[in-house]
């Protein structure tokens, strides 16, 4: 394991998490249409990964040393323009306007319309071949950024999310980390019941990942799991993290039902209130 | 020039231009799916082995690859066989590549139904309206090589995504290579009809021409290889100062040049316009020429088409 981050850092990024989660309900409240479930449960990851691990810097949203993340599962987009307002990337105000006709956020995001957006994503299994080819692109230049590619579980259900990952193997792309956001459940229910995916770390390691799997809710494990991977330099890391959709609001923890339906009203207040947030939800 | 010339590989013609580019551009990155030897990337990939990837079989995440690679700075190029490309890959293309502005250049071979022997299964005949309906695609249909090298050069200096349909079989020459994108070539002058046509039909368009013309009827072609942008202005006069217009392509008539040439005239100058090419069915194994005949491109039918025109037209009897 890499170095552990302090406590107080540790208890920071919490508190970032716990805000992006709180964003995520707004803003899906306000759109009356999105995908909180799994915005939720990938919260901790994205939080992780910009606010620890890459090298950013908002200023420069286009600097060509920046590292990059691919939001493979787009439909988490909430949460990745939650945590990109918080980091400076665009203004808090604007997160409510998520799905509006004219806004630059899009229900699945538009790389053309936001900064540090990377990649454009929605359809499932895309994401993670173009993640494949900007750490070609980045090994041809002599870049030393890295890649991070967040992928969902039902998108391991598709044969060419397993085509780019047998890409990233083949070429021993030391600079990419895909990180698999195991919630367990898909629009219909639970991956298993309805196309299993498991033993999915020996998949990944099947296609020579080094493979580790960690609580996607622990900062410890993940950031400790990332500076692994940086230390890895003979092919791509891969990181299970196991999720809980729906994450930080009991109500939608663990339902499938939440992957693609807004909260109303009431259960906004609710969510809100359960995140340690004012049980106000902002007019719609 | 008036009459077809000697038939040359438009494949090659590709490959060559790629090896030129890739000297001129050291950025620049060639992707192939398994077929490099039928495509032509070979040439690129043994003399640039660093920037050239061959991905296998794996269509639709070499357009994410490839879309990857192009948000660097880079221009790309992706090469596999039509069907592929444009049908296995079609989502792929549509995200990865157009919706993100990724200035990757897909250069498909094999279109059409001279394929040949592989048959159905290999000959798209869908391609042309499947990357003609994508915003932000600019669409190549090559008549022969010539125009083939001028296409692969403009594509590469045009930022953006790019579709260019390559016909595995020989082309004869029928173009002096100075093709510009949204540019038609009047490849042969005339006012009583005139024959819009592309890829591997432009021949055949000039021979009809010059048949008709010994019975004394003077017929324009016109190679629109721009599919996309097209020189709408260019259809138009043919239509007002030809009144009628004959397209030729290989390629399903429910989607795509002829449907492009009657809507353009239809909407601004109405005029007769009759559309040969592939009906709504598949293709089948056989010889690729005669493939042609037997799915209604023969000569015959072209000239028995261009007839009715003229009839219509009081042109002829």
């Amino acid at each position: 394991m890499g170095p552990e981050p302090s406590s107080d850092r540790v208890a920071e990024l919490e508190t970032v998490a716990r805000e992006v989660r709180r964003e995520v309900i707004r803003m899906t409240y306000v759109a009356g249409s999105g995908h909180p479930g799994g915005s939720l449960s990938v919260t901790d990851l994205v939080t992780a990964l910009l606010f620890e691990e890459m090298h950013l810097d908002p200023a420069h949203p286009e600097s060509p040393d920046r590292d990059r993340l691919v939001l493979s599962k787009g439909h988490a987009a909430p949460a990745l323009y939650a945590a990109l307002a918080l980091r400076g990337y665009l203004p808090r105000e604007e997160l409510l306007s998520l799905r509006k006709l004219g806004s630059r956020l899009q229900g699945h995001a538009d790389r053309n319309k936001l900064p540090f957006v990377e990649a454009s994503t929605g359809c499932l299994g895309q994401g993670i071949g173009m993640a494949v080819g900007m750490a070609l692109d980045a090994r041809l230049a002599g870049r030393s950024n890295r890649i991070y590619a967040v992928l969902g579980d039902g998108e391991c259900q598709a044969g060419p999310t397993w085509e780019a990952l047998m890409a990233g193997g083949h070429y021993r792309l030391a600079n990419l980390v895909v990180l698999l956001d195991r919630n367990g459940l898909e629009t219909d229910g639970s991956t298993e019941s309805i196309m299993g995916i498991e033993p999915i770390a020996d998949k990944f390691r099947a296609f020579r990942y080094r493979t580790v799997e960690v609580d996607g809710h622990d900062f410890r494990q993940i950031l400790g799991a990332l500076a692994d991977a940086r230390r890895w330099t003979e092919g791509p890391t891969a990181i299970v993290a196991r999720t809980v959709k729906g994450k930080g609001v009991s109500f939608m923890e663990g339902q499938h039902s939440w992957h693609g339906r807004p909260p109303n009203e009431a259960e906004a207040k609710r969510a809100l209130s359960e995140l340690g947030a004012p049980a106000e939800v902002p007019p719609r | 020039m008036s009459l077809p010339g000697r038939p040359e590989s438009l494949r090659d013609a590709y490959g060559k231009a790629l090896l030129e580019l890739g000297e001129r551009d050291p950025k620049l990155v060639v992707l192939d799916a398994d077929l490099s030897g039928s495509t032509r990337t070979v040439l690129f990939g043994q003399k640039f082995p660093d920037r050239f990837f061959n991905v296998g079989v794996m269509e639709p995440t070499m357009m994410s690859i490839a879309s990857g690679l192009a948000l660097g700075g880079r221009t790309v190029f992706a090469s596999t066989f039509a069907v592929f490309a444009a049908g296995q890959a079609y989502n792929f293309v549509r995200q990865s590549i157009c919706y993100n502005h990724a200035n990757v250049k897909i250069v498909a071979t094999h279109g059409g139904l001279l394929v040949g022997g592989d048959g159905a299964t290999h000959q798209m005949v869908e391609d042309i309206g499947l990357m003609r309906g994508l915003p932000g695609m600019t669409v190549i249909v090559p008549a022969d090589a010539p125009t083939t090298r001028a296409a692969v050069f403009a594509v590469a200096e045009r930022e953006g995504p790019a579709y260019v349909r390559l016909t595995r079989e020989n082309l004869p020459v029928v173009t002096d290579g100075s093709f510009a994108i949204g540019r038609a070539s009047e490849l042969r002058a005339g006012s009583d009809l005139t024959i819009v046509a592309v890829g591997a039909l432009v021949a055949r368009a000039l021979e009809v021409a010059e048949e008709l013309a010994r019975v004394g009827v003077s017929v324009r072609v016109l190679d629109l290889a721009s599919v996309k942008p097209f020189d709408e202005a260019a259809v138009l006069r043919a239509a007002r100062e030809t009144g009628a217009i004959l397209v030729l392509e290989e390629h399903s008539v429910l989607t795509g040049v002829g449907a492009l040439v009657a809507a353009a005239t239809s909407e601004n100058h109405p005029v007769p316009v009759r559309r040969v090419g592939v009906p709504d069915v598949f293709g089948e194994s056989g010889e690729p020429w005669a493939l042609l005949d037997r799915y209604g491109m023969s000569k015959e039918r072209i000239r028995d088409e261009a007839w009715e025109l003229l009839k219509a037209r009081g042109k002829v009897q």
